[in-house]
């Protein structure tokens, strides 16, 4: 029972952690109709930005704003020198482009990092533990990131329901003619929400250095599950992508913890310890899979 | 270089060519892009190492057992992935890919993450007779695809692509006809797969990962889609270009990133 309730924290916690990245993922595709392979780049670059700046500034808070700024300015930077000559194009050709951009910012820090894997320090702050039930702790750094995940998507949710800014936002997923022919700046809203969208991965790439191991292509795999949470959310949805976050979170975690237990009680134990880490390793992809068979423009398609 | 590195060069510039001619069957002339098209190369690999490990070698086996398993999960996961079109189609191959790619490293038997070293190639594909087989292969794949595209079935599958509206008002299936040259190419993948983990003698997950179905994707766009020769020509310059970039810097990633960005950035745009 406490095992359950620890591994659903930690799916929790991967399930925000892949909002973060699939928020910024759903709107640059809503909005701009851009498919971007590079952006779990934006978190790989979060991590080792944080990693770096905290040991330059030499306190973790500032360390890690500065790297999810600086992290948001990468993006702009790469909005303004690539994505800005992709819009419009054949999502293959965007594919392509992002993908040769992803090649080489991974090869980049492989260059500037090194291939070692890097620490990141957690804040003294929140690096103790919490009493959950009985001997049963939990890091506070992980409720903390959880909480932090949980504000940003409610701020997230605030400015695009509530802000001007928002609904432009909303108009361009749904009405994108529409609006350039109201008369938006339309070049500006999209560099807007890139940078917004970069910065939410760097976030996301802060928030979770302390925990992995900071690597290059570290975001890859990141990034490909945020694909399948757009799947499965529909394109271009933020609610569905934040529906979709947890329920891939949670099944990859619980998946991961339970599926040989699960397999035990159809099969022998040698044949479980074989089946139950392959289904688990599988099981979002299943989960998509069913979800696309009854659904198949996803759970909350934004376009009709 | 030595007459035996040109040969292994070419030799993987007709596996990958085999590979890249399959995706242009699906990409260039049904309008499929699939960003997961490296699953098939595993799967024939993993034909290859499942089999080896029961001591079958017998090259007829072998290839049938491939493209058997490379069709038959081209058909369940085609028939899913179909069902939607567009960018969704693209994400969709990819996940069924990664699918795969975790399903191969979970295969304790066979090696698990690190891959399996095959005890013996197979049959008929020796390393006298393997450059040989690559190329037959090749020209044999490459017959079999020019014939298709020119057959009644070539003809619907490029016309699905065009106007798919049309094609059912002709009273033809168009998620039929584009399932087919799914499993199709899938099978003809499968080929590739049997072939690469012969000239190697090894098989890893590796031969699934994502990066290696987006390198295929560039092959064919770079070749030109819809022209099936152009993905082999593709192959070629991926393959010599990862080759040459190798040799003159480790970091050689840095050079041929930017420059596949600029050259999707500098074709011309076409209207679809």
């Amino acid at each position: 029972m406490t095992l359950l309730l620890v591994q659903a924290l930690n799916g929790l916690q991967l399930g925000l952690l892949l909002f973060l990245i699939a928020s910024g993922l759903t709107v640059v595709f809503g909005v701009m109709d851009v498919v971007n392979l590079a952006h779990g780049v934006q978190y790989m670059l979060g991590a080792y930005l944080g990693v770096t700046c905290i040991a330059f500034i030499g306190n973790w808070w500032l360390g890690a704003l500065a790297a999810t700024l600086l992290a948001g300015a990468v993006g702009l930077v790469l909005e303004r020198c690539v994505f800005r000559y992709l819009y419009g194009r054949d999502h293959l050709e965007q594919v392509l482009a992002t993908f040769g951009l992803l090649l080489a910012v991974n090869e980049a820090v492989r260059v500037v990092w090194g291939t070692a894997p890097l620490q990141m320090p957690m804040p003294a702050l929140l690096s103790g533990s919490l009493p959950l039930i009985g001997a049963m702790r939990v890091p506070v750094y992980r409720l903390a990131l959880i909480a932090a995940a949980l504000a940003v998507a409610g701020a997230l949710a605030l400015a695009i329901g509530r802000t001007r800014a928002g609904m432009l936002v909303r108009a361009g997923a749904t009405h994108p003619w529409m609006l350039r022919a109201l008369g938006v700046d339309v070049r500006r809203l999209f560099a807007s929400v890139f940078g917004v969208g970069a910065m939410l991965a760097g976030f996301a790439g802060v928030l979770a250095a302390p925990l992995v191991s900071v690597e290059p292509g570290m975001g890859d795999n990141l990034l490909i599950l945020a694909f399948v949470v757009i799947v499965i959310g529909g394109v271009g949805a933020m609610h569905g992508a934040f529906v979709a976050s947890l329920l891939v979170g949670l099944t990859d975690t619980l998946g991961r913890s339970f599926a040989t237990d699960a397999a035990r009680a159809l099969l022998s134990a040698t044949a479980a310890a074989r089946v139950g880490p392959a289904v688990a390793s599988m099981l979002i992809y299943v989960v998509m899979a069913a979800v696309l068979a009854v659904r198949p423009a996803g759970l909350f398609p934004a376009r009709a | 270089m030595s007459y035996a590195v040109l040969a292994d060069l070419a030799a993987r510039v007709a596996v990958f060519g085999i590979a890249a001619l399959s995706l242009d069957f699906i990409l260039g002339l049904g309008g499929m892009a699939s960003f997961g098209h490296a699953a098939y190369l595993a799967i024939g690999a993993y034909a290859v190492a499942i089999l080896d490990a029961n001591a079958i070698s017998s090259a007829p086996l072998v290839f049938a057992a491939a493209i058997g398993s490379c069709a038959a999960f081209a058909l369940l996961s085609g028939a899913i992935a179909l069902r939607t079109g567009g960018v969704n189609f693209i994400m969709i191959t990819l996940a069924f890919a990664q699918m795969v790619y975790f399903a191969t490293g979970s295969l304790a038997d066979y090696g698990g993450d690190d891959g399996y070293t095959l005890l013996g190639r197979t049959s008929l594909l020796g390393p006298r007779s393997y450059f040989a087989a690559c190329l037959i292969c090749l020209a044999l794949c490459y017959a079999f695809c020019r014939t298709a595209a020119a057959s009644r079935f070539g003809r619907a599958l490029q016309a699905v692509r065009q106007n798919r509206v049309r094609v059912q008002a002709l009273g033809l299936s168009p998620f039929a006809i584009q399932l087919t040259a799914y499993v199709i190419a899938a099978a003809i993948c499968g080929v590739a797969g049997v072939l690469l983990a012969n000239g190697t003698e090894f098989v890893s997950p590796a031969y699934g990962a994502w990066q290696r179905s987006g390198d295929l994707l560039i092959m064919v766009m770079l070749g030109g889609a819809g022209t099936l020769h152009g993905a082999i020509l593709g192959a070629a310059g991926v393959v010599v270009a990862e080759e040459m970039l190798g040799r003159l810097t480790e970091h050689w990633r840095l050079i041929y990133g930017p420059l596949l960005v600029c050259a999707v950035l500098s074709r011309r745009r076409r209207l679809r």
